[in-house]
């Protein structure tokens, strides 16, 4: 494994309900690459995900960011990282904004308008209105709006393009492209297929042996 | 290097944002305190003409109902946040998570806990409880309504990721009440007869102090298992 990388896992494996998802995962990301987990349903990706953010702790094995264990860096980590999920993570009774607001105070703000993060993902209009109105695929796309109003160098993301329309998904994935050019890093599942520079992108397959 | 908010900043925020989304839900919130009015008002109703019977009892009827109107409210400081994915990013935030917990207990007690305070000399007139009671009551309640806050987050935070959480929430709490019950009672009681309270009231703060300094970080440690 080069000594360039930024993230990096060593040894990882994975139980649920007594079934191992997966062991002695190893990988490593350098800046600017993206990682792409594939695989059949309940094969572990979000497992991994949530494993790579520290929500789910590994049963095996460990996560190192510049080198040093995550769970050591805690609050150092966090502000490099931003996870979507499978939930949205936007409170319905806010604003698109107050929502936006949250995320930026809960990491590392970055430099960019809050209202041009909200024309950048299509929702300008909707500033002021309350996301419990709006379609699944608006939801989507302010959740992933979080990526724009935090610093962070490291995307996870599951599913991201579940419920988006084809021309939201090509605008997101040229900002991940974006994102990857500015040295940043990517770690996601899709079932959707995306056209992204393919030189940075490592594919990892997961559940090929059961 | 770091344009990441201060702490007290981010405490701020949280407490703001929770504040917002409680005025939003305001029927939701209202539940509790309605539930405590209403309990009290039908004692004397179910109890007859019995004045001396209920100013003896009020202290304990106000406590008791007190303490199962915070019981019904806990649920809320932790459910719509686990349920929508928010909790997933409170965990992630840059900030420690005990400070952050904190903020959305302060919030649960300034919708829940507050409104207590206020209407509770009302109650206390009512069901005739002497006048020199009334200001120990008060301090009670304003001490101990935090504690049961801040008592009641570790119990949602460890039952919140439990599909039928709600009974085994009332089974955990409970024990952990009953001691602010009895010193809170009793501290009304003794002033209602005209004692010393002091020793109760230096039970309750020690109480508080020690669940505001213990009670986040067990809460914090105890959503991250919910959540993983």
């Amino acid at each position: 494994m080069s000594s360039s990388a930024l993230l990096e896992t060593r040894d990882l494996s994975c139980n649920r309900n007594d079934r191992l998802l997966f062991e002695h995962l190893d990988f490593g990301l350098e800046p600017g690459q993206m990682l792409v987990v594939e695989g059949p349903n309940g094969c572990g990706k979000t497992s991994l995900l949530r494993i790579l953010t520290g929500l789910r702790l590994a049963d095996g094995g460990e996560i190192l960011w510049r080198g040093e264990p995550i769970d050591r860096l805690a609050g150092d980590y966090y502000e490099q990282v931003t996870y979507v999920g499978h939930h949205d993570g936007v409170k319905h009774e806010l604003s698109c904004l107050e929502n936006l607001r949250l995320a930026r105070a809960m990491g590392m703000p970055s430099t960019a308008g809050l209202d041009d993060i909200l024309e950048q993902v299509n929702l300008y209009a909707y500033g002021e209105t309350e996301v419990g109105s709006l379609s699944a695929g608006q939801k989507r796309r302010l959740a992933l709006a979080r990526l724009l109003a935090t610093d962070a160098m490291l995307w996870i993301l599951d599913e991201p393009f579940t419920s988006l329309d084809k021309a939201s998904m090509s605008m997101f994935a040229s900002l991940f492209e974006k994102h990857l050019q500015r040295q940043g890093l990517i770690v996601m599942t899709s079932h959707h297929d995306i056209s992204l520079p393919t030189l940075s992108v490592q594919h990892l397959q997961l559940g090929r042996q059961s | 290097m770091s344009r990441r908010l201060s702490l007290t900043q981010a405490f701020v925020f949280l407490l703001r944002r929770d504040l917002l989304l409680a005025l939003r839900n305001r029927a939701e919130y209202a539940m509790p305190l309605l539930f405590f009015v209403l309990v009290i008002t039908l004692f004397p109703l179910a109890l007859g003409a019995l004045p001396e019977l209920l100013a003896r009892i009020a202290p304990g009827i106000i406590w008791v109902a007190a303490l199962l109107a915070a019981m019904l409210s806990l649920d809320s400081i932790f459910r719509s946040d686990f349920d929508d994915g928010s909790l997933e990013q409170i965990l992630l935030s840059a900030h420690p998570v005990a400070v952050l917990v904190l903020a959305k207990v302060s919030a649960h007690w300034l919708v829940t806990g507050l409104p207590l305070l206020l209407v509770a000399p009302l109650l206390a007139e009512m069901l005739g409880m002497p006048a020199a009671a009334q200001p120990t009551l008060l301090l009670t309640i304003l001490i101990g309504t935090p504690i049961l806050s801040l008592i009641g987050a570790i119990g949602v935070a460890l039952t919140v990721g439990l599909r039928k959480g709600g009974i085994i929430l009332s089974l955990l709490v409970l024990p952990l009440y009953v001691p602010v019950l009895i010193f809170a009672a009793s501290a009304t009681e003794n002033a209602a007869m005209g004692f010393e309270v002091s020793a109760q009231i230096y039970m309750l703060l020690a109480f508080l102090f020690l669940s505001i300094s213990l009670s986040p970080w067990a809460t914090a440690a105890a959503l991250r298992m919910s959540v993983s």
